[in-house]
């Protein structure tokens, strides 16, 4: 029995409220305030010309697309084959890879990156069994630089790829690998001509969704990343707590959803249903 | 409601451009079982939810029990209904089930056990009570839907395709018992079927649809033998229906043959001819010339069990379909015989073409 | 390569990958029991003192019941709000459905910093930041999309037709919700309001911005000693975090058997 369309409104009504009273009007109104606070057009975009083209914030755009493409790639060449074991695997060995997966991801992300930095420190694991084993006789530098970043983000990255991956693999009718077998294709063929083709979708939608996230990042990098491995995201979070320079939090906030905005868009269409990706 | 009687005035409903039922009107007497047969698309399954109230007309007033019911929710209509896949809450006992009704009006526990074991034992489902739907065949779901439909003792129970799912043994026996029970409880049935074989054996009176209109109301019999229309004679059951001509007084069908119908003359210079396969008489031989009799050549004879169906070509390209009896000593036509085909005036109709 | 080979070799580098994966989370909670001066592994001695540190620190204690307090409003006020949208969104008949949809789960995909910001820059001028209801209610926004997700798979379980037939049976709309819809989709609506609470509880970004001193949750205080340094207390605080997480898992796939399971009477 359908609801009549003013029943199906006032349902909404809270959900609506709520995302326009504590998402959309506040993003909105500290964009404009704090833009306008800067006085007339002119001043304006000498203000967005200055902080765009600042050393500092020059330098954490160029951070945040490297980290950002980076961690994606690793994330998708680590996923692919997890997220391939996972469309495969029945009973017990699909709760244990599906265990490895959904325990990390509902894992704070906070608890995930200080255990990097445990593994990673240099009393860390890593550096004590590389030691140990007297690969090497000095601490290597693991954290509190860029490969601190790309490891902690690649761990936290995972889980929303493989997810997303193990969707598309699953909706692959095995027949068609048989069929392609049977026709005397190798296994290197059968994947490249047919598996991965009909994968292609999942793989664009889940690299969307993690260079997406990867550019928003900031708790890991900031915890650990160095000096030089400053991202967007950590930058407005420090305009804003230590200097109180909305302005510049507000513009740097702009460039970051457009561009967040714009993936979404293309995500959206190749993730087809849109609940595919958030949540499994 | 005072009494199980049923009224449909000028009930129209649309979807954006599109009329799904286009003024329908029909009176139905408290007690009858009534169907509403047509194909899919036809309207039925919208009259019915316009009779339950999910649907509200555009045009129009629903009756029942002489009052207007039009804007009435579902709820205020004291209605038992099938649904097509039964509508079992999952959640619920069979017994919590049946007295789903009565426990949301408020009825007192006692009189609700008491009320559910009648209608379990009407529905043949006494020992079932504690079962939930998962553990129920489909022919004992049809009978928890049935027993919720009658516990409240509505004076009208809809319908919607009830028997659909069963396969054929179950729905000849669920036929007989809802008839049956209809027939003890005196209460009103709106029956929305497709299955014309169902509907003739169940109905008191069908209402056949068409394209959101009623094509053709009455007895299942009369509905059968005189059809209005060859979309009422070709719906129900096998008819023949062959391209026919005026020619001054008479009328001439395949071969220039005349034929003659007692009822409903040929109105137009064109139209058709209709008589259902087990009138036709079918005899060895070429036919002498009089009305109703036709010469053609046998091009199938297919065993039936109870009846042979002959496939006969007219000539004029016109095939007609021709049933006898498996009667004792009678030996089949067989395939390329020469027959001759005869019906008497009183089981043929002249139905615009 | 032979077949043999190739699959064996698949199956190790994906167990390998598992491993990885649960390894950090795993090390960390065996850590946390060390009884050594800074965090070894495998730990020389084992102990309670970085729990016993943990829980005998007022701060640490009180960023306990802030978390669990805006947990469970959070929790209590995205599913309530969810189930009503999700349910408009399965029956109801408008215009822009995929439209809405796909705005209501535009928070998980703008950067957490963003929102957190802008509902920050708001909060500070109506002096609502530290105020627990409010960050709870900014937890909402992120949770919703969560239980929308949830509920929406749920509330697909419950056939139209059931509601039609309660109808028939005399119930008003708020009947049909009560008896038929919420009941059915019960299971659905405990894990939602499991996972709302365990978004919030986990969240950090907004609540960096929003704790104010007042009601620092359990991530901001990691956070803020993390700025600071690596020090073993954190180890006993994520186990916690860790095992909430588990335990929220492992009621989620309880609840998902009992109603594969139902009470199994053979059928005759």
């Amino acid at each position: 029995m359908p609801l009549g369309r003013l029943p199906a409104w006032l349902l909404l009504a809270p959900a609506l409220l709520l995302l326009i009273g504590v998402f959309l009007v506040p993003i909105g109104w500290f964009l404009v305030a704090s833009i306008m606070e800067l006085g007339t057009p002119a001043e304006i975009w000498e203000e967005v010309d200055a902080v765009l083209f600042s050393g500092a914030v020059a330098g954490a755009l160029i951070n945040t697309n490297w980290i950002g493409l980076v961690v994606t790639l690793l994330v998708l060449v680590i996923g692919y084959p997890v997220s391939y074991a996972l469309s495969r695997a029945k009973g017990v060995a699909f709760t244990l890879i599906l265990l490895c997966i959904v325990l990390p991801y509902f894992t704070s992300t906070i608890v995930r990156t200080y255990a990097w930095m445990v593994l990673l420190g240099r009393n860390g694991l890593i550096n004590q069994v590389l030691l140990g084993t007297g690969l090497i006789s000095e601490p290597l530098n693991l954290l509190y630089n860029r490969t601190g970043v790309v490891i902690g983000m690649t761990y936290v990255l995972l889980p929303y790829m493989v997810l997303t991956l193990y969707a598309a693999m699953k909706a692959v009718d095995m027949r068609l690998l048989q069929a392609a077998e049977g026709m005397g294709a190798t296994p290197l063929q059968v994947f490249l001509r047919v598996f991965a083709p009909l994968t292609l979708h999942g793989v664009i939608a889940g690299v969307l969704i993690t260079f997406i996230l990867a550019i928003g990042f900031f708790v890991t990098p900031a915890l650990m990343g160095g000096p030089s491995d400053i991202m967007i995201a950590m930058l407005i979070e420090r305009e804003v707590e230590l200097t109180q320079n909305w302005p510049a939090a507000a513009i740097m906030t702009v460039v970051l959803l457009t561009v967040t905005l714009i993936l979404y868009g293309l995500y959206s269409r190749f993730s087809g249903a849109l609940e595919g990706g958030a949540k499994p | 409601m005072s009494d199980g009687s049923v009224a449909l005035e000028g009930v129209t409903k649309r979807y954006g451009s599109e009329t799904v039922v286009a003024g329908i009107s029909l009176a139905i007497p408290a007690g009858e079982f009534f169907t509403l047969l047509g194909p899919s698309g036809s309207g039925k399954t919208t009259t019915l939810s316009m009779l339950a109230g999910f649907v509200m007309a555009d045009e129009g007033r629903v009756l029942m029990g002489g009052r207007d019911m039009t804007r009435v929710p579902p709820r205020g209509r004291g209605l038992g209904m099938v649904f097509q896949n039964y509508a079992i809450f999952p959640h619920l006992t069979v017994a919590e089930n049946v007295a789903f009704p009565l426990s949301v009006k408020g009825t007192s526990k006692s009189e609700i056990a008491a009320r559910v074991a009648e209608a379990l034992a009407m529905v043949k489902l006494t020992g079932f009570e504690t079962r939930y739907q998962r553990q129920l065949s489909g022919g004992q779901q049809q009978r928890v839907a049935l027993a919720r439909a009658i516990v409240a003792h509505p004076r009208v129970v809809l319908m919607d395709e009830p028997l659909g799912a069963l396969d054929k043994n179950l729905r000849y026996h669920m036929q007989v018992e809802i008839k049956d029970i209809q027939r003890r409880l005196g209460m009103t049935v709106i029956y929305v079927t497709h299955d014309q074989e169902e509907a003739l054996t169940m109905s008191d009176r069908i209402a056949i649809m068409e394209r959101g209109r009623i094509a053709q109301m009455g007895p299942p019999r009369e509905v059968y033998e005189k059809p209005q229309s060859s979309f009422v004679a070709s719906f129900l059951g096998e008819a023949n229906l062959l391209r026919v001509r005026r020619d001054g007084p008479a009328v001439r069908g395949p071969g220039g043959s005349v034929l003659v119908a007692a009822e409903g003359g040929l109105s137009a210079a064109e139209g058709l001819a209709f008589v259902r396969p087990e009138k036709v008489r079918v005899e060895s031989g070429r036919a002498e010339p009089a009305p109703n009799r036709l010469t053609g050549k046998v091009l199938h004879a297919s065993f039936l069990g109870n009846i042979v169906r002959y496939e006969i070509d007219a000539g004029d390209g016109a095939t007609l379909l021709c049933d006898a009896a498996n009667a004792a000593g009678v030996e089949p036509h067989r395939p390329g015989d020469i027959v001759t085909m005869i019906w008497r005036p009183e089981d043929s109709r002249f139905l615009a073409a | 390569m032979g077949p043999v080979l190739r699959t064996t070799l698949v199956r190790a580098v994906v167990v390998l990958l598992c491993f990885g994966l649960l390894a950090p989370i795993v090390i960390v909670a065996i850590a946390s029991f060390s009884g050594d001066g800074y965090l070894k592994f495998p730990p020389e001695s084992f102990s309670t003192r970085w729990y016993e540190r943990f829980l005998g620190d007022a701060r640490w204690r009180s960023a306990i019941l802030n978390s669990l307090m805006i947990g469970v409003m959070t929790s209590i006020l995205s599913t309530v709000i969810g189930f009503l949208a999700a349910y408009a969104m399965m029956r109801g008949e408008f215009r822009f459905k995929r439209l809405l949809l796909s705005l209501l789960l535009t928070p998980v995909i703008v950067p957490h910093v963003v929102t957190a910001v802008a509902v920050y820059f708001l909060s500070a001028r109506f002096g609502l930041v530290g105020v627990r209801p409010w960050i709870a209610v900014a937890h909402t926004v992120v949770a919703l999309p969560v239980v929308l997700v949830i509920l929406q798979s749920a509330l697909r379980t419950v056939d139209p037709a059931l509601e039609r037939a309660a109808m028939v049976c005399g119930c008003t709309r708020f009947g049909v919700f009560r008896r038929v819809v919420l009941p059915i989709a019960l299971p659905g609506v405990v894990s939602a309001t499991l996972f709302s609470f365990l978004t919030s509880f986990d969240e950090l970004v907004i609540s960096i911005f929003l704790a104010g001193i007042r009601s620092e949750t359990l991530p901001v205080r990691i956070w803020n000693s993390l700025l600071l340094e690596v020090e073993p207390t954190i180890a006993a605080v994520s186990t916690l975090l860790i095992a909430v997480t588990v335990l929220i898992l492992g009621l989620d796939a309880l609840i998902r058997r009992i109603r594969e399971g139902g009470s199994a009477l053979p059928s005759s």
